[in-house]
């Protein structure tokens, strides 16, 4: 028979390997967030429960904050709704196609991030043909551009995260039986309403999987501001990084990520509430 | 039906398949353009962002500029190690979040599930934190970025296998064992061979995660440098056409490695039907 322990034995490895590297930095990270202020990489750092650090990075950077929040909120929206269609035409209208789309919606994992997001820099470039077009309809001026905008930076981000979206939704969607909807219409339904009514809230915990999987990588991703965006794009994820990277400036850097960490943690109970972690993983 | 629903009907069907093919298209002409550029001659000009003239230097010479093959290496590298580690470890966690009962499985759930639902700006900068506060800061490089690859591939790995397994049919051991096959050669003979795709999965996935990763290791790598991070690096001066032939290679081995488990699985299933 199986040991009473042996679910300890097999799960003891992975545990404290998450445990040491992932829990315990948490711990750290909070430490270096109450920083005194005014040490250095070079002098040494003291922990010297310094709140103040949090209202003092928040008020220096609370436009990166806001932004990030912002562009991954338009960003988990427009992925929601082109998620949806994708997700939906293939679980239901793709018939023979299916397994071949399914695989174009996890083709860009194939290749990498970077270089992908780098093609974007050619896509939406001054003299491209989409910039082209545009100022043609006079969408944007004779010297409009799209690069360096946080137009970019949210197809961007839009983009690169979209395949976490449509992979939750499809799973939810290939579970629903096709019947449920064809009772709504037999009992007169319009297909309007058959979608409000029964598919809509079946796929749920699609949708709440998905937007969790889109919104916090894009609300931290920096890749797309630097690479697609100007100055003027700048998201937290590049204010923490240059801190920690370039500045030197640990006790801000970990402030502002704590915060980040904190801001996200609320949205995601607030949000997940109707859905339990064991449904999620 | 009236005619007049009838064609309704039609648009409504093929309307969403039509849209969700852009959506398609969306995810792919970018691809298609890393493709493009990599057979791009970029050296009469400073505009590496458009295609001048065709080439296949960019192949025949992959290594040219300096310091990309050495980070392809070191992201193999770390990408394989992480890999193995992170397979082995979460595959037998995997089998006892599906397969044994223990207390905390509450707690476990969670641990496995923050660090995906974790910015990777926040898991990087607090793994920094610790080796810092460790006495590590000096020595960040090649295995501070293999920790931190395990670590957030640990999660995929273990969703991934639990879902192959949750998805088995215990009848087929329960078989086995009526049939006097001990619990070892149940398992070898019957379980594993069953998991074994869900395992493969997990691998491919974790090495894909590890070898495209940049926020984590660029906070964590010091002096090493990573595929991703001479990437970004040569953002800022201009990208040489090799990073172009470079995420085309990797494309074209994923895919083939994906339609080959496709095609192996649809092969067994129809000489298991014949």
């Amino acid at each position: 028979m199986r040991g009473r322990l042996t679910g300890y034995w097999l799960f003891a490895p992975a545990a404290l390997w998450l445990a040491l590297f992932f829990a315990v930095p948490l711990y750290s990270l909070v430490a270096t967030s109450l920083f005194d202020p005014d040490g250095s990489v070079l002098t040494g750092y003291d922990v010297a429960w310094a709140f103040g650090n949090f209202p003092d990075a928040i008020s220096e950077y609370w436009r990166p904050l806001v932004r990030s929040l912002v562009y991954a909120g338009i960003a988990t929206a427009i992925c929601l709704v082109l998620g949806y269609v994708l997700a939906y035409a293939i679980a239901f209208k793709a018939g023979r196609w299916k397994n071949l789309m399914l695989v174009l919606v996890v083709a860009p994992f194939f290749t990498s991030f970077l270089v992908r997001t780098l093609s974007w820099k050619l896509i939406l470039a001054d003299d491209g043909w989409i910039v082209n077009t545009l100022q043609f309809v006079h969408v944007l001026g004779d010297d409009g551009r799209l690069l360096a905008t946080p137009v970019a930076v949210v197809a961007g981000l839009t983009y690169n995260f979209l395949p976490f979206m449509v992979l939750p939704l499809y799973a939810a969607l290939e579970k629903l039986d096709p019947r449920l909807i064809e009772a709504a219409s037999d009992l007169y339904a319009s297909p309007a309403r058959a979608f409000w009514k029964v598919t809509w809230p079946l796929s749920r915990p699609g949708v709440v999987g998905g937007v969790l999987l889109t919104f916090i990588p894009a609300a931290g991703d920096f890749i797309n501001a630097e690479l697609l965006g100007s100055p003027n794009e700048r998201m937290v994820g590049n204010v923490i990084q240059n801190l920690f990277t370039t500045t030197g400036d640990y006790a801000a850097a970990g402030a502002l990520s704590v915060t980040l960490m904190l801001i996200i943690v609320a949205m995601v109970v607030a949000y997940a509430r109707t859905s339990s972690t064991e449904d999620l993983v | 039906m009236t005619p007049l629903q009838r064609v309704g009907r039609w648009i409504g069907d093929h309307l969403v398949l039509a849209l969700g093919v852009l959506v398609i298209v969306y995810l792919v002409v970018p691809i298609a353009i890393v493709a493009l550029m990599s057979f791009n001659d970029s050296s009469g000009s400073r505009n590496v962002y458009k295609f001048q003239e065709f080439t296949v230097s960019n192949w025949a010479n992959p290594c040219k500029p300096e310091g990309l093959c050495d980070a392809v290496s070191t992201s193999i590298q770390i990408g394989l190690l992480a890999t193995i580690v992170a397979t082995t470890l979460g595959t037998l966690a995997a089998f006892a979040l599906a397969r044994h009962r223990f207390r905390g499985r509450s707690g476990a759930n969670m641990l496995i599930f923050l660090p995906m639902a974790s910015p990777e700006i926040v898991m990087g900068s607090s793994l920094l934190a610790l080796f810092v506060a460790a006495g590590f800061g000096g020595q960040l490089g090649f295995w501070t970025i293999f920790i931190a690859h395990v670590m957030f591939c640990l999660s995929f790995v273990i969703i991934t296998v639990k879902a192959r397994l949750s998805g088995l049919d215990d009848n087929l051991e329960q078989a086995a064992m009526d049939l006097y096959a001990t619990e070892a050669q149940t398992f070898w003979r019957v379980t594993f061979p069953l998991v074994f795709p869900g395992i493969l999965a997990a691998a491919l996935l974790s090495f894909s995660l590890s070898f495209d990763d940049f926020i984590i290791s660029n906070l964590n790598a010091g002096q090493t440098v990573t595929f991703p991070m001479f990437v970004w690096g040569a953002a800022q001066r201009g990208v040489p056409m090799q990073v172009n032939v470079i995420g085309t290679a990797m494309f074209v081995i994923a895919l083939a490695l994906v339609l080959a488990g496709g095609w192996n699985q649809r092969r067994r299933a129809t000489a298991k039907a014949a």
